[in-house]
């Protein structure tokens, strides 16, 4: 009889905990839910406003084409203007009237520019990033034997994991900026981007060669294939949509950060396009508009008033889409080459 | 005619039957494809194969026998050198010779050994490509690349590992949907399109159903017309059945050499009786 108690009452306790617990996790993973749900939707509605229009084409191409302008505000018997600063300047040549004028720095014309600026220093330090980082991976994985020298390397990488984006941008405007003389620049940005999500690719890269079965790695040796024949053709293959998924975080990380490039590749404004140069060379050395500095500079360098709201959460909505964009590309070039693979 | 200790003459001395008609080169005595002389083999500080001496003819399929841990697979990995794969572990006495050549040699080029002597290994492992892409691998590396070679020499080893007329129709397709007899004769198909001389044989059946271990089996016989094939096996029937010559290996050591009906009827030590006999291993 007692037994019987004491069991039963244990178990009730049990199932008591158990409820607990459980209660705690599911109000976590709703809380996450709700947060990312309130961000969304907070970004897509205010951010829609700004970028989608009621008339046709439905879409704000001026906002999409264009770049910044500075917007001049001011009535005009008894209406109210919004001009940027091409038409206000368009309009005193027809209206000679004196009027009383506020202007609001980049409220105007759109963010043409910041959508080019970071997408090529994504496609820039992407690219640096994966080819540097596999290099390396294929080193680690699959040349180097295990020693304290190799250790150190683990070790090294483990802790520029770590190292906090400003740093990373620090670092950059210091040795690419001021000691390469390459000053704000594409070269600049990519290097200091691509350093920031190297780990992060270097230890995917390696997880996703381990991955590879060491017997695909035999039979190629065994039928007389070197050991770069056998990575080319029957390792890197293989671990190919495990890197680009890792990659595919580090886009998000590489287009999203600001620390990095404020000092090393960002411009708040500037007037020409990136193709506008005078020689191809000097592609590399001009410093670009990019979304998320353009984000931090109209959310806190300039006065803020209803008008600069609108550019934030335009961007801000902008953004989110050019990231998915990039992320999508790259998970339709994984599967791609999964099926390929015919596993 | 390098003697064993622990083997009694008669063994050594056996005279190897020619198997077929290929035109025997006296230079390179041609009754020895591959020549284990005194090996010692260590991974790190801990020896696993202790004075191994054998001599293994050509076109003729020899057994290696032997409980777990006895050394027997590391030998064959020492004969196309796979082993130089595995960190610290290394010949520290001795030599092999392939058809007179030391593979060891600092002139040896380990690429073109691998090449001379294929391998299948215990767990069959098809690259995740097409069948064709499969047995196309090996050429492809050699720096062949012409279709219509390719073509040719894609039949002619399907062909030879009896997996033809089953794969025929779906070349194009994934290797890893085919069946596991089916995958494994793949890889011996695959090993036999770089035409090597040797194919070494790592309990190829031990994953297999007993039908589809019947055709690798058969096809065992038929292949040994052309190569040299070596064979590890835990199956002793297997060995009875399929091998001409059998080594067995206890404890990194050999045993014994000879012909298989000697060793399987009439073994000269009393550890090899016991073991086919069931007694331990």
């Amino acid at each position: 009889m007692s037994t019987i108690a004491v069991t039963s009452r244990s178990t009730r306790r049990g199932h008591v905990t158990e409820g607990i617990v459980f209660t705690l996790f599911r109000t976590g993973t709703y809380f996450v839910l709700l947060c990312a749900t309130y961000i969304f939707l907070d970004i897509g509605i205010k951010g829609g406003q700004t970028v989608f229009q009621k008339a046709a084409p439905f879409v704000n191409l001026t906002f999409l084409t264009e770049p910044p302008q500075t917007l001049y505000v001011f009535d005009y018997q008894g209406k109210k203007m919004e001009l940027s600063d091409r038409q206000f300047r368009e309009w005193k040549t027809t209206h000679k009237e004196e009027v009383e004028v506020t202007s609001v720095s980049y409220s105007a014309g759109g963010i043409w520019p910041c959508i080019v600026g970071t997408a090529l220093l994504v496609i820039g330090s992407m690219t640096l990033a994966l080819f540097i980082g596999i290099s390396c991976s294929i080193y680690l994985s699959e040349y180097s034997r295990d020693g304290r020298f190799i250790r150190l390397i683990r070790v090294a990488i483990l802790n520029l994991a770590g190292v906090p984006s400003i740093v990373f941008g620090l670092f950059g405007f210091g040795l690419f900026v001021i000691f390469f003389g390459w000053n704000v620049s594409l070269l600049s940005g990519w290097f200091t981007l691509g350093l920031m999500v190297l780990p992060a690719i270097i230890t995917a890269s390696e997880e996703s060669l381990r991955a590879v079965p060491q017997g695909l790695r035999e039979g190629s040796l065994a039928l007389g294939a070197t050991k770069w024949q056998t990575i080319r053709k029957n390792v890197l293959p293989y671990a190919m949509p495990g890197i680009l998924t890792s990659s595919i975080l580090g886009i998000a990380r590489v287009a999203g950060e600001t620390a990095p490039i404020m000092f090393t590749a960002a411009y708040a404004m500037r007037d020409e396009m990136p193709w506008q140069v005078p020689h191809w060379t000097n592609f590399f050395f001009q410093g670009v508009m990019a979304l998320p500095y353009h984000i931090y500079v109209v959310s806190s360098k300039i006065p803020q008033n209803e008008y600069t709201e609108r550019v934030q959460y335009g961007t801000a909505f902008v953004f989110l889409v050019v990231v998915m964009l990039i992320a999508l590309t790259s998970i339709l070039l994984r599967e791609r080459q999964r099926r390929r693979l015919s596993w | 005619m390098v003697s064993l200790v622990e083997m009694p003459p008669e063994t050594l001395t056996q005279q190897v039957p020619r198997q077929n008609d290929r035109p025997v080169d006296e230079t390179d005595g041609a009754t020895v494809m591959i020549d284990v002389r005194d090996v010692d083999f260590a991974y790190g500080g801990n020896q696993v194969l202790h004075d191994v001496t054998l001599e293994i003819p050509p076109q003729a399929v020899t057994a290696f026998i032997g409980p777990s841990g006895c050394g027997k697979t590391t030998l064959l990995r020492c004969i196309n050198r796979m082993n130089d794969l595995i960190e610290n572990a290394r010949i520290i006495q001795g030599a092999i010779y392939l058809g007179g050549t030391d593979i060891n040699s600092p002139k040896v080029d380990v690429v073109d050994l691998r090449r001379r002597v294929g391998m299948v290994f215990q767990k069959s492992n098809p690259f995740p490509k097409s069948i064709y892409d499969n047995i196309a691998y090996g050429l492809r590396i050699a720096g062949i690349g012409k279709r219509s070679q390719v073509d040719e020499a894609v039949e002619k080893s399907l062909r030879g590992a009896a997996l033809w007329d089953e794969v025929k129709d779906r070349l194009d397709e994934g290797a890893l949907g085919l069946s596991g007899g089916q995958q494994q004769r793949l890889c011996i198909a695959r090993a036999l399109a770089v035409e090597p001389d040797v194919v070494l044989m790592d309990e190829p059946c031990s994953a297999l159903d007993p039908i589809a271990t019947a055709k690798i089996e058969e096809l065992i016989h038929d292949l040994k017309k052309q190569y040299t094939i070596v064979i590890v096996t835990h199956n002793m029937q297997q060995a009875g059945r399929v091998s001409d010559y059998t080594g067995f290996f206890y404890l990194g050591r050999l045993i014994e050499f000879g012909t298989t009906s000697k060793i399987f009827t009439n073994p000269s030590e009393r550890r090899t009786e016991d073991y086919i006999t069931g007694r331990f291993g």
